[in-house]
């Protein structure tokens, strides 16, 4: 039953990812990995159109596999299991809120959880450049052939737009200027 | 109005006027819910953005849910969550409709191996800034460099996970494992030190 797998897989991200957005990309790679709905190609460009909409990332991220994966009851399912955690979890904490902010053992516990939330994107990262900057997207795994190195385009796109967010008064700009800017790149220098 | 249908609404208009999430939605929220309904105060919000960033899940679901709880209790909750996540779902499935109906145009196929690579140049800039507020002292990053190594050992090696061996490493090496581990790691390396102890 395809709806009670992406619920309880939905779940478990919105259960377990800490810190926002950005931290439920590599629990979606992982059940891309080990259920074949996507692969990390699709996963790298549904992370560009869930930072280009409006809405939450996460909940954006939720619609966007779940709909790949199950069509229009498949999105509002896997939105669905990812927020049902956090109504959950709130609703227990919110009698003893000041209690929780000042417990010494919920501080030490993200004391430990958030290296670990940073280690667990940093390595999600390394997947989707290993998609992104390593093969021709024509030739890329998704198409079937199996050419390998560096695809020089791809990485001068990448360092450019990196470069560009370390500047003082580019860093400012929405992520969707990138985004747009680096859409046209593609279609200009047929990457 | 009604209190549910009003929460709904707000918190609706919030989504629609949040891009990416986050920190991102912190002003939206000071001016619809602090501002105009008064539902929460300004310390009130920045304590709900505290929480929610150190509770599992989308810090923004959580803060609805804060809020809407406040109101109407649980259903109140339920209501503003279901009114944040309204315009995502919408929007989202228009936009995986369309494109699935255009994802084989070669114009298409060029723009998303630009938008791929712009991709990793984002992430590589968040993960740079979270570094900041996670990587703290010794313990912390030995935590990162062990949960990246064995994270990136994780995604590319496929162990078989018929074998019971296979079945195992596939397990202790998922997110969910890493992070529970990270979890009892912290409070045990807080609890050596005796900082757990008022």
């Amino acid at each position: 039953m395809i709806y009670l797998r992406l619920f309880y897989e939905f779940f478990k991200v919105g259960l377990f990812s800490v810190g926002g957005g950005l931290a439920t990309i590599p629990f979606l790679s992982d059940i891309g990995s080990r259920t074949g709905w996507f692969t990390p190609g699709d996963l790298a460009n549904m992370i560009a159109i869930s930072e280009s909409t409006p809405g939450p990332l996460g909940v954006n991220m939720a619609t966007y596999v779940g709909f790949h994966v199950g069509g229009v009851p498949g999105g509002v399912i896997a939105t669905l299991g990812l927020v049902c955690p956090a109504i959950a979890i709130i609703a227990l904490i919110a009698g003893f809120l000041k209690k929780f902010r000042e417990s010494r053992a919920v501080d030490a516990v993200f004391y430990g959880l958030r290296p670990a939330s940073t280690a667990l994107i940093a390595a999600a990262l390394i997947q989707v450049c290993s998609i992104a900057l390593m093969f021709h997207p024509a030739t890329g795994p998704e198409q079937g052939a199996s050419a390998q190195g560096f695809y020089w385009p791809a990485i001068l796109l990448a360092a450019a737009v990196f470069l560009c967010l370390q500047l003082k008064p580019l860093k400012k700009l929405h992520p969707i200027v990138f985004i747009a800017l680096s859409a046209a790149a593609g279609i200009v220098f047929q990457m | 109005m009604n209190l549910y249908l009003d929460l709904f609404l707000t918190f609706a208009r919030v989504g629609v006027c949040t891009f990416g999430g986050g920190y991102a939605m912190l002003p939206i929220l000071q001016r619809e819910i602090v501002e105009k309904k008064k539902w929460a105060t300004e310390a009130e919000l920045t304590d709900y953005f505290a929480i929610g960033q150190c509770t599992p899940g989308v810090i923004a679901v959580n803060t609805a849910t804060f809020v809407g709880q406040k109101q109407k209790s649980i259903p109140g909750g339920i209501v503003a969550t279901l009114g944040l996540v309204f315009p995502s779902i919408v929007i989202i499935l228009v936009i995986a409709a369309f494109l699935q109906s255009f994802a084989d145009l070669p114009v298409v196929i060029h723009a998303f191996a630009g938008v791929r690579a712009c991709v990793c140049a984002l992430i590589l800039s968040s993960v740079l800034k979270l570094r900041k507020s996670s990587l703290v002292d010794g313990p912390t990053a030995v935590i990162f460099a062990v949960v990246l190594v064995l994270a990136v050992i994780g995604n590319f090696i496929a162990f078989d996970g018929n074998t019971p061996l296979g079945a195992l490493l596939n397990f202790l090496l998922s997110p969910v494992v890493l992070v529970v581990a990270a979890g009892v790691a912290g409070l045990c390396i807080r609890g050596a030190k005796g900082a757990l102890n008022a």
